[in-house]
């Protein structure tokens, strides 16, 4: 399912004193299949964006293109919940909106909602635990019983069993180690690529941006600062490092060696083995001196 | 969703009254609350209302933003005024049409009711809209102190009061969160059959219970770390002052006092 944001601008709290404007002319295309990261700092609008995508919020200005249905500011729209299921959000700390007494009736919550049978909300369940990493004892157990981590896990599971066409993720791994990170960001990017999902990562974190989006945008004061490829974004990270943006370190490492050494790399390298590959071959011709 | 609510909204502003003493701002409220029902005729309510608009332009506060602030209430309002339009049977009739009966007397105290509602919330509100919560607390806690003599837990109400003010804006920003969280998961909570919507609200209620829990145990523990422990010998980092505007404003609604009982009938 395509989505598109067409100069959108969104102010909360219009005609009070707390009128604030959140985003201002961001448009934003993604095309079914595509793995969209969006990068920005705490109230760059990210997660205003985030909630125009399932019509959560209706553009002040502008409007939004969900699939064959158009969100702009003026009508009130009936019907929203075909969006909602095709567009599932994974909220920030998405393990505070478990509720039910065991795991598997809080997976089946959402499908269910969706008028999908008890039966096949169950099967679902049980699918969904498994590819989030979880074992199936645990649909019995109460979703307060669990640890933080397979709390979060136990919340995803409860988004995917909605089986939704665009995947919506909000700062999945906040709070998470390293490697719970590392695994959940694997295990969306193993879903995006068999079930031909759509994804877009709302994140702080360059890293994974770099290595799992197709296209990054990069939001700075609700407007979109910059957008494109990962190796577009990073071809020239002294604009980002003036935001007080990070940058991945293996691109901070290239960027300080080509200074240092005043040389060019022969692209710009995102993951450690392109790099590792660019260094040798610069040290092998004898270049770095 | 809640964008309308006034009341416990807090304005930043420079105003008179934003620097004002909580505590005569509190003095001056209570006290307005007991005279506005000294006021029975067209005269004094006069001299009420411009009191109320005259504190209104002191405050600063957009009177747009005011008057939506009225909203919410409204229904209440007409509410007491047609009870009193219908039922009050006295004075001279002015209108009949089958078994209703509209009354002078009726109208004059339904208009003037409603007034008295209107001039109340407004005053309420000021007070909320120019003081900080944590202002309010403060400036209770100093007043109450003389009750502390009988053994009236001053500090530990005014740390209720303040935590609860506090937590106030995050419990909205929490309900929100969760409604939307919710609401992506298919929940409807703004259409649909009575039935379902009472039972939408049982994945909102549960999340809410469970992060309240939380943050109390939290703050309990965040606070005892900091080594709180009860109101004794516990200095301020914020000192009231009492200014002359307190005093002068003070003196000035006691003018409107006399000028009240002056015209009353």
């Amino acid at each position: 399912m395509d989505i598109s944001l067409q100069q959108v601008e969104y102010r909360y709290q219009i005609g009070t004193p707390f009128e604030r404007l959140a985003i201002t002319e961001v448009s934003i295309d993604i095309p079914s299949g595509t793995y969209l990261a969006i990068i920005g700092h705490t109230g760059s609008g990210k997660s205003t964006i985030l909630q125009h995508l399932n019509a959560l919020l209706k553009p002040t200005k502008g409007k939004v293109v969900i699939g064959n249905r158009e969100i702009t500011s003026g009508e009130k729209q009936k019907n929203l919940k075909e969006i909602r299921q095709k567009v599932g959000i994974v909220f920030q700390f998405p393990e505070h909106q478990l509720f039910e007494e065991t795991v598997e009736k809080d997976i089946c919550f959402g499908p269910m909602n969706f008028g999908v049978s008890e039966t096949e909300a169950r099967a679902r369940a049980r699918k969904a635990i498994k590819q989030v990493g979880l074992s199936e004892e645990i649909l019995a157990k109460s979703p307060f019983d669990l640890s933080g981590g397979q709390m979060r896990r136990v919340a995803i599971a409860g988004v995917l069993a909605m089986e939704p066409d665009v995947i919506v993720l909000d700062e999945p791994t906040a709070g998470l180690d390293p490697r719970g990170r590392k695994e959940i960001m694997e295990m969306f990017y193993k879903l995006h690529k068999e079930r031909n999902l759509s994804t877009v990562l709302v994140t702080h974190s360059m890293e994974d941006a770099s290595l799992y989006a197709d296209e990054i945008v990069i939001m700075h004061k609700g407007e979109v600062y910059k957008r494109g490829e990962p190796r577009e974004i990073f071809q020239s990270p002294e604009g980002l490092l003036e935001l007080g943006l990070d940058v991945p370190e293996v691109v901070r490492f290239q960027h300080k060696l080509e200074g240092t050494f005043n040389t060019k790399l022969d692209k710009t390298c995102i993951t450690l083995e392109e790099l590792t590959e660019a260094v040798s071959g610069l040290l092998r011709r004898g270049e770095l001196v | 969703m809640m964008d309308k609510m006034i009341i416990g909204r807090y304005i930043p502003s420079n105003s008179v009254l934003h620097s004002m003493d909580p505590r005569s701002k509190l003095i001056l409220i209570f006290l307005f609350v007991c005279i506005v029902f000294l006021a029975n005729n067209a005269i004094t309510y006069g001299v009420l209302v411009i009191y109320t608009l005259l504190m209104i332009s002191l405050s600063k506060v957009p009177a747009k933003y005011l008057i939506g602030g009225l909203k919410p209430v409204i229904w209440l309002v007409l509410f007491t005024l047609f009870l009193h339009i219908f039922l009050t049977k006295e004075g001279t009739l002015l209108f009949e049409y089958g078994w209703i009966k509209i009354y002078e007397e009726g109208l004059r105290q339904g208009v003037f009711i409603s007034l008295r509602f209107f001039l109340l919330i407004l005053m309420t509100s000021l007070l909320t809209l120019t003081t900080t919560p944590i202002e309010i607390t403060d400036g209770l806690e100093t007043l109450l102190n003389p009750l502390k003599k009988f053994k009236f837990p001053v500090h530990e109400l005014a740390l209720m009061m303040s935590i609860s003010l506090r937590f106030i804006p995050t419990l909205m920003q929490e309900t929100e969160k969760i409604m939307k969280a919710q609401t992506a998961r298919g929940v409807d909570f703004t259409s649909g059959p009575l039935k379902d919507r009472v039972k939408s609200i049982v994945p909102l209620l549960i999340p809410l219970f469970i992060s309240s829990f939380k943050r109390a145990e939290e703050l309990a523990i965040a606070m005892e770390a900091r080594g709180y422990r009860g109101g004794e010998g516990r200095t301020k980092y914020r000192q009231l002052k009492w200014g002359m505007m307190d005093s002068g404003m003070l003196v000035f609604l006691g003018v409107v006092t006399i000028i009240l009982t002056l015209l009353r009938t």
